[in-house]
């Protein structure tokens, strides 16, 4: 679906990701994990087209992506980001928040009933839609971020750290929204995490990530890890209970 | 002091609407018979040298003061807003061009501006308030800048494209509303310069011209009575006071009342 191949990203001094090549297969569940400065976020957005390789090439649905139109790219991989708290206009009502897709791609349709569809898809209160963000918790934040996501019916959602900035009572609840919500709507995710029990509790396949390479890759990578580095990170999680 | 701005400001803007129904006199009619007359029930601040009755011409002029802002905020905004905006979103080397362009007309002052126009076009409010607004186009270009640089770094305008938007929409959508609150305030300080710069050049003779009604003006006419009537002075120094304060306190009462969370 979404083809990631010899993929080098370059910043100024930085290489932040060094000839990387994934697939992303249709309705599959995808993970990719990594210590921070991995290159797993730039990855995310290199996928999603919202950066750009400085070499190598992203295919969707065969294509290059420079060549894929912007409002078929736009409503078929969306992107849901680390903080909701940042990613979200703080002078925007929530009910422009998630229509933003459906205005920005001039998509047909009552806007307004499809705005009240997500919002109670993703388990919030049809008054939300009248409110800013501000005035939500960090879970329910994130929750009008996926609304705001899913609004073009998108094949793919790439979620970039949807978890981290949220307390951990939540986090089990937003994965739980975001596979529920994969299963019903026939989604690919991609789920890009430093959080080695959310990935395995979401994800079919996953990709380990380090310095800007992918080391190991495939269903079983966080439960049979072949490379010593996913062994190291595995060990690294620390263990409340003996 | 939220609410002092608002009173000083919306005192002048109150005198300015009053004058359009309502002034003692016509500001503009002469009066050899009484001129230069002590405060009286007739004329509560007196006439000025020609008869002129002075509440009427206060009142008056309150209208050129408003309108000598309006024309050198809009001018500058207008220009100014885009340019930062546009140097905020897109760095590199076209927008350090514009930045230090902007410098430079920063540098050049707006009396001198003011003369060059009015040298030009003929010396009016509009063209005064035209050079001061130009003037004031590096002011507004570098606080839309620095607003929109701090802007660009949220991730909503990251958002915003993944949502579909292009850079235009961007602007409009999610950059403009968010650098609304510094634009507010440096409007009204601006607006505040651009009413001392109407006075200054209309005290020069390059600004207002007889027989509009400008507190500036009025200034210049009471010079040669300094020492025999200085009240004629004192009234379009005290308005033109009020009138600065005001505008300059409104801009803090801005910043307060935009401040969500």
């Amino acid at each position: 679906m979404i083809a990631v191949h010899g993929v080098t990203r370059e910043y100024r001094r930085v290489t932040a990701l060094k000839d990387v090549s994934l697939d992303v297969r249709p309705g599959e569940r995808l993970g990719i994990v990594g210590e921070s400065g991995s290159g797993k976020s730039t990855l995310a957005r290199i996928m999603a087209g919202l950066d750009r390789p400085t070499a190598g090439t992203v295919t969707f649905d065969g294509r290059p992506l420079p060549e894929v139109d912007r409002r078929t790219l736009r409503s078929s991989v969306q992107f849901v980001f680390q903080d909701p708290l940042s990613s979200l206009d703080p002078r925007m009502r929530v009910a422009d928040i998630v229509a933003e897709p459906l205005a920005a791609l001039r998509l047909p349709g009552d806007r307004a009933a499809r705005v009240a569809e997500l919002l109670d898809a993703v388990g919030l209160p049809p008054d939300a839609a009248g409110r800013r963000p501000h005035q939500f918790s960090g879970g329910q934040r994130q929750r009008i971020a996926v609304a705001r996501a899913l609004a073009p019916r998108p094949r793919v959602l790439v979620a970039d750290e949807p978890t981290s900035a949220l307390d951990v009572s939540v986090r089990v609840k937003i994965l739980d929204l975001l596979l529920d919500l994969a299963g019903r709507m026939e989604l690919t995710l991609v789920l890009v995490s430093h959080d080695l029990a959310a990935v395995r509790y979401v994800s079919e396949r996953v990709a380990v990530m380090r310095a800007g390479e992918i080391v190991e890759e495939g269903p079983d990578a966080l439960t049979d890890p072949g490379h010593p580095y996913t062994r190291e990170l595995l060990d690294a999680v620390p263990r409340l209970r003996r | 002091m939220r609410t002092t701005g608002t009173i000083l400001a919306g005192l002048v803007v109150a005198m300015a609407l009053l004058s359009l129904a309502w002034t003692p006199y016509d500001p503009t009619a002469l009066d050899p018979a009484h001129t230069l007359l002590r405060p009286s029930g007739a004329h509560p601040l007196g006439t000025d040298d020609y008869g002129r009755d002075i509440l009427s011409m206060i009142l008056a002029g309150a209208r050129t003061t408003l309108y000598a802002g309006v024309v050198a905020v809009v001018v500058a905004a207008l220009a100014g807003v885009p340019l930062g905006v546009a140097a905020g979103m897109w760095r590199g080397w076209p927008s350090d061009v514009l930045m230090r362009g902007s410098d430079l007309l920063l540098a050049f002052p707006a009396v001198l501006l003011a003369i060059l126009l009015a040298a030009a076009f003929g010396a009016s409010t509009a063209t005064a308030m035209t050079a001061v607004g130009i003037a004031t186009v590096p002011l507004f270009a570098r606080v839309a800048r620095a607003a929109t640089l701090q802007v660009m770094t949220r991730e909503y305008i990251l958002a915003a494209r993944a949502a579909g938007r292009r850079a235009p929409g961007v602007a409009a959508r999610h950059v403009l509303p968010n650098i609304a609150s510094p634009l507010l305030i440096q409007a009204s300080a601006a607006f505040a310069i651009a009413i001392l710069a109407e006075a200054s050049l209309s005290y020069l003779g390059l600004g207002a011209q007889p027989p509009t009604p400008s507190w500036g003006r009025m200034l210049h006419d009471a010079q040669p009575h300094l020492f025999t009537a200085p009240r004629l002075a004192v009234w379009p120094g005290l308005a033109i006071a009020v009138a600065v304060l005001g505008f300059n306190l409104l801009g803090d009462g801005v910043r307060d009342a935009r401040d969500l969370t």
